[in-house]
């Protein structure tokens, strides 16, 4: 017992192994984690970690969409100006940067599928 | 000028270092950074240096933090993105702690500079490109062909690489528009207080309601310190996830 929480901290706080040798490592310590049935739940309870996600993810949504539409403002003025298109680079763009702003904010709310910003989906697809 | 809301985050050199036309001076910024810096790193050696079996209260909060991001990375980016964790582990800190500094009265608040969360969360996509480009060839550029009809994707393609281009845009806006908002509304406040106690007895008791707001705005600015450094280091997960696995 003494012997096994020693181990799994020296893996956990190894560096200098090559990535082979790790994965190797986090895969035992996974199944030693699913048999000995301690570690998802230690540490924080859940019922902690729930909140702040929550608040967490209204804050995220906050600045998807602005985001969005400046990236989208940017690349039309960038393009207008190169190509000397003024101004349909900036009236094309900014309604694709809205698409893109609105797509974002779906993604993080996990409604919208598709790209991998879907923090909820993990790894399956 | 003290009630000035703005002032706390002028940036003041302290000695000026020419190198190759290039002015590396130190500011009172990397002064804060170097702090940060120093503070995770010695809370952390402290905190390794008599590794108990049953752990102290120092080693226990760093355990707990080594948990949480672990955790979180297993969970957003799976146990592939393990590898990437002594980089998420530094981001978080680095945001947490300096947020946290910033909290400190009289001290400069490193990540209400968009500059600097900007220059992180360029590291943070950087790392996303070169490694999903190393490890998946071309391949990696399926992150912006969504699976839709053929004919929709002319219109589709733009619109993911613009939402990709996006990322570290909102990735730094987030971070430091909120730390930002929330020292200049904390100061605000704090600031009537002050004001309304010139005029009397009767500024006094006005002064109340600015005081009680101030106790809770601290309170509410210490989660959002925190807040904003998971959100980062969650994102930042999500966006390693993309480069370990593109296409989903």
């Amino acid at each position: 017992m003494s012997d096994d929480e020693k181990q799994t901290g020296r893996v956990a706080g190894d560096t200098g192994a090559n990535e082979a040798e790790l994965a190797e490592r986090f895969r035992r310590l996974e199944e030693k984690l699913a048999s000995g049935g301690h570690g998802a739940g230690d540490g924080l309870g859940s019922g902690e970690r729930s909140k702040p996600s929550a608040i967490g993810q209204a804050f995220r949504l906050s600045s998807e969409l602005v985001a969005g539409v400046a990236v989208g403002f940017g690349m039309g003025w960038g393009i207008d100006k190169t190509f000397d298109t003024t101004p349909w680079g900036m009236i094309v763009f900014l309604f694709l940067g809205f698409a893109a702003g609105v797509l974002n904010l779906l993604r993080a709310t996990g409604q919208a599928g598709g790209g991998a910003a879907t923090p909820n989906s993990g790894d399956e697809g | 000028m003290a009630n000035d809301p703005i002032h706390q985050f002028q940036i003041s050199k302290f000695f000026s270092l020419e190198l190759g036309g290039v002015d590396f001076g130190f500011t009172n910024s990397s002064l804060f950074m170097a702090a940060t810096v120093a503070t995770v790193a010695g809370f952390l050696i402290l905190a390794t240096s008599r590794r108990g079996l049953v752990p102290n209260r120092v080693q226990s909060i760093a355990e707990m933090s080594y948990e949480f991001i672990a955790q979180t990375l297993r969970n957003t980016a799976g146990s592939e993105g393990m590898k990437f964790f002594p980089f998420v582990f530094s981001l978080f800190a680095f945001v947490l702690v300096g947020n946290m500094l910033g909290m400190f009265p009289y001290f400069f608040t490193i990540t209400s500079h968009i500059i600097v969360t900007f220059a992180l969360s360029m590291l943070v996509i950087s790392v996303v490109i070169i490694y999903g480009f190393m490890k998946n060839g071309v391949k990696f550029l399926k992150l912006f062909v969504p699976s839709v009809p053929a004919w929709l994707l002319p219109l589709l393609i733009p619109i993911e690489i613009i939402s990709f281009v996006a990322r570290p845009l909102s990735l730094s806006i987030r971070l430091f528009a909120n730390m930002l908002a929330g020292h200049i509304t904390l100061k605000v406040f704090a600031g009537f207080v002050v004001t309304l106690s010139a005029f009397g007895f009767t500024g006094w008791a006005g002064a109340v309601l600015p005081f009680l707001l101030t106790v809770a705005l601290t309170a509410l600015e210490f989660l959002v310190a925190f807040l904003q450094a998971y959100v980062f280091a969650t994102l930042t997960c999500i966006y390693l996830h993309d480069a370990l696995h593109p296409g989903h």
